[in-house]
């Protein structure tokens, strides 16, 4: 049944699908996670029950997305040689020890914290509960950190050398981990991250002030609509400046993958158009029904009107990425962004007004963009990932270089596996984080764990453990 | 100092520990079948639930560190034994989620018990088909540098064998486990089963051992001939003491611990016999663990993190473990 396709299309597919299920589950918690230190910060310096009721509530959900993260990791960390064996012989000298680093981060942050953080507050104490909030939020950004270091090489590739038997060897590793995109890739997808959880946090809370009850809002809906409001108009504008620059770093090092993105078959010579919308024709080599404004990506782009722009014809025709793909992903990506900022500055008016928590037009569009920050951070995975085609290693090793030697149905095989069970395993995790988010928090939550008592690291100090403390 | 042999000391220890360490929790898994009671299923969940997502991320410092350490190992042995491989993957996400998602659902409860025994069971068959996989050799072209043989070269009546003994195994861990964490009439049934597998264990490392001299003329060698016969021959030695004191143990009903920690002693043996046997080869036949080294300032790099972080992490894992020593209280951890 997959005679359709070969070994490294199934291949592609199935790490496209895999790193997509997984990467939905931390771009929420490295959100999520400093959201809850946060709160935690909050309620500690000001006492305020709210912030401990949204925290508990918040906890419950960061420990699934976080159980469903661990599961889909673990394959993550096989991927690279069950599919892509002959890129990890290769390659493994340098991004190898990165990923160790990452490993070994998100080993100690999981090993060391997240029990305290989930289970542990009765037993050590707001403040040393605080503090593993912290950590926990620390440890999801030293694993992105990492990871993003590693994607970064592959597409900025710096600080190597190339062996006699083909592998690349580092000759320095500040330059490897370091290197050109990486720094712009970073800002721009730990704020995405962010941006999701904001988005997902206002979502919850826009939803918990559409059904209030007796004219009574529910536990913390405000607070939670508030402070979601504030994140999508302060950083949402922030994060079209950094898209911004990291779509500059990437004109400077992937000129093809910018082309791309903005359907530039043709060079400019003398300015280029900003196609907002069109219908990439691959096999004509244009944008059909093109909607365009003359030299705006010049603009953009190169900061001055008239500035030429090479198109994808200066390019060899095996060193260019599908543009449809591109094209359609990163307008889907940049839309939602403007949708984002739009909804930030609305919420900045409606507070103005005085109707943040009364305008139910603005509740509802907060409600129904609460899945658009996982959206577009898949998409601009998409924009980053097909845009960098037909290279694994930019400019040095080919995708199809880079494939394991299987068969189309081994790989076929194991790629429908991978679906049907993400979906049932996954969509079930899902469903119970939606029914957690329907109920909404209760008033006040105690500490006691609603699973089993769980993950390592629980540190009790009996002696401040104020369940035992005797009510005198 | 030779850094290639420090790593494959790491590599070794970071799966040695995860066997240790995972192997008694997907027994556990294995032996919710045989604990159909639900009250029994909510403590031996709570005897591991504190440290499973621990003991697991041990997997993916095997897996990374491998990919990090020994590259081209990584690159030889994944697609080899890709479809096990994927298997126990797979398998670990139906158990990994089932620690969750059993406490949010009444009507669906039963399924993820399921899961949760299916899942175990499978992660651990395909992980002694991996083993049994990677012992038996695997065929290699040296001038393309990649794996040479077919998607199903791994099935053999040595891998089925060596899949079907650590499933065991694992249930001798998961069921001396439960002696040790458990009292009463749970605790009792749970000595019983450790009998059953302690008699199943040991018929399968016989069976095994005889087995792995003849897959290779340089495995008989380590094992028959002088003067490495020296050597190996405490390995089996210490193995027949272990053994001895393992019966004996579960015979008296006041160890509650000594099983348990006889059991590990086990699987460390064993890991040695297979360390005897592989050395120097990471990818038997043709495969040492210099030819697949990474080089030299990849491995420096990497030292500096494992020898900051690794002591913490150990360190840190026996002290959730000292932690949550003891029984388990019946009524801990859920409503």
């Amino acid at each position: 049944m997959f005679e359709a396709f070969d070994a490294l299309m199934l291949a592609r597919i199935q790490f496209a699908f895999t790193v997509s299920f997984h990467f939905l589950f931390p771009a929420f918690s490295i959100g999520l996670a400093s959201y809850l230190f946060v709160l935690n910060a909050l309620h500690y310096s000001t006492g305020k029950p709210v912030y401990l009721t949204l925290f508990q509530f918040w906890k419950k959900i960061f420990a699934l997305a976080f159980a469903m993260g661990v599961v889909s990791g673990i394959t993550m960390s096989y991927q690279f040689g069950t599919n892509w064996s002959v890129f990890s012989d290769r390659a493994g000298p340098v991004i190898g020890a990165p990923m160790a680093y990452e490993v070994l981060s998100a080993f100690f942050l999981e090993a060391g914290f997240l029990g305290i953080m989930l289970f542990g507050r009765s037993r050590v104490g707001p403040r040393l509960h605080l503090v593993a909030t912290g950590v926990v939020a620390f440890g999801t950004f030293l694993s992105a950190f990492w990871i993003l270091s590693v994607n970064s090489w592959m597409q900025t590739p710096a600080g190597f050398e190339i062996a006699p038997n083909g592998q690349f060897v580092p000759t320095d590793f500040w330059q490897v981990i370091f290197n050109p995109s990486f720094p712009y890739r970073l800002a721009h997808t730990v704020t995405a991250a962010y941006l999701t959880t904001a988005f997902i946090v206002g979502g919850v809370g826009a939803y918990q002030l559409l059904r209030k009850k007796r004219r009574e809002d529910r536990p913390g809906a405000r607070t939670m609509f508030s402070m979601a409001m504030w994140m999508a108009a302060i950083v949402a504008p922030i994060q079209v400046f950094l898209g911004d620059a990291h779509g500059l770093n990437t004109l400077e090092h992937q000129p093809q993958k910018v082309m791309a993105m903005e359907g530039h078959f043709d060079s400019h010579p003398d300015g280029a158009p900003l196609i907002l919308f069109g219908i990439p024709n691959s096999a004509e080599k244009r944008i059909d029904y093109a909607v365009e404004i003359p030299k705006l990506s010049s603009l953009i782009l190169k900061h001055d009107l008239d500035a030429p722009l090479a198109g994808l014809d200066t390019i060899p025709e095996d060193e260019q990425p599908p543009v449809g793909i591109v094209f359609w992903s990163f307008r889907v990506m940049v839309a939602l962004g403007f949708l984002m900022v739009g909804i930030g500055f609305w919420s900045l008016y409606a507070r103005w007004r005085g109707t943040l928590f009364s305008d139910r037009k603005l509740h509802w569009t907060a409600f129904l963009a609460a899945p658009s920050g996982l959206v577009a951070v898949i998409a601009g995975w998409i924009t980053t990932e097909v845009g960098r085609q037909p290279y694994t290693v930019y400019g040095l090793m080919r995708t199809a270089e880079s494939v394991s030697p299987l068969s189309a149905a081994t790989v076929g095989a194991t790629l429908l596996a991978f679906i049907v069970i993400y979906f049932a395993v996954f969509g079930a995790g899902t469903f119970y984080i939606l029914r957690l988010m329907k109920t909404g928090p209760k008033p006040i939550e105690d500490d006691r764990p609603d699973g089993p008592i769980r993950t390592a690291g629980i540190t009790p100090a009996p002696s401040i453990d104020d369940k035992f403390i005797p009510a005198e | 100092m030779d850094l290639t042999l420090v790593w494959a000391g790491i590599i070794s220890l970071a799966i040695i520990g995860y066997v240790v360490l995972d192997g008694f929790d997907l027994g556990l898994g294995m032996l919710f079948a045989v604990f159909p009671k639900r009250r029994d299923r909510d403590v031996m969940m709570n005897s591991v639930a504190p440290v499973w997502d621990g003991n697991e991320t041990w997997l993916v410092m095997g897996g990374g560190g491998l990919f990090a350490a020994f590259p081209f190992a990584y690159a030889l042995i994944l697609p080899a034994l890709y479809i096990p491989i994927i298997a126990m993957l797979l398998a670990l996400v139906f158990r990994g989620v089932a620690f969750e998602f059993r406490w949010k659902t009444e009507r669906w409860r039963g399924v993820w018990d399921l899961s949760f025994i299916g899942g175990s069971a499978l992660a651990a068959f395909a992980q002694g088909v991996t083993l049994g996989g990677l012992i038996q050799g695997i065929e290699v072209d040296l001038a393309t540098r990649s794996y040479a043989g077919g998607a199903f070269d791994f099935l053999t009546p040595f891998s089925v064998l060596t899949g079907l003994s650590v499933m065991i195994g694992y249930m001798l861990l998961g069921a001396t486990w439960l002696v040790m964490k458990t009292e009463g009439d749970l605790q009792a049934r749970a000595r019983f089963w450790s009998w059953v597998m302690a008699v199943g264990t040991v018929a399968s490392i016989l069976v095994v051992s005889l087995f792995t001299p003849y897959l290779e003329p340089a495995y008989f060698a380590r094992w028959f001939t002088f003067p490495s016969i020296l050597f190996a021959g405490i390995v089996p030695l210490a193995v027949a003491a272990t053994v001895v004191l393992l019966f004996r143990s579960l015979h008296v009903n006041h160890h509650d611990y000594r099983p348990f920690f006889l059991s590990l002693g086990l699987f460390v043996l064993s890991f040695v016999g297979l360390g005897v046997s592989l050395y120097p080869y990471v990818v038997p036949p043709s495969v040492t663990i210099w030819d697949a080294a990474a080089p030299e300032a990849s491995q420096i790099f990497m030292l500096f993190g494992a020898a900051v972080l690794l002591p913490l992490i150990v360190g840190y894992t026996a002290y959730a473990y000292w932690v949550f020593r003891g029984k388990i209280d019946p009524e801990e951890g859920y409503h």
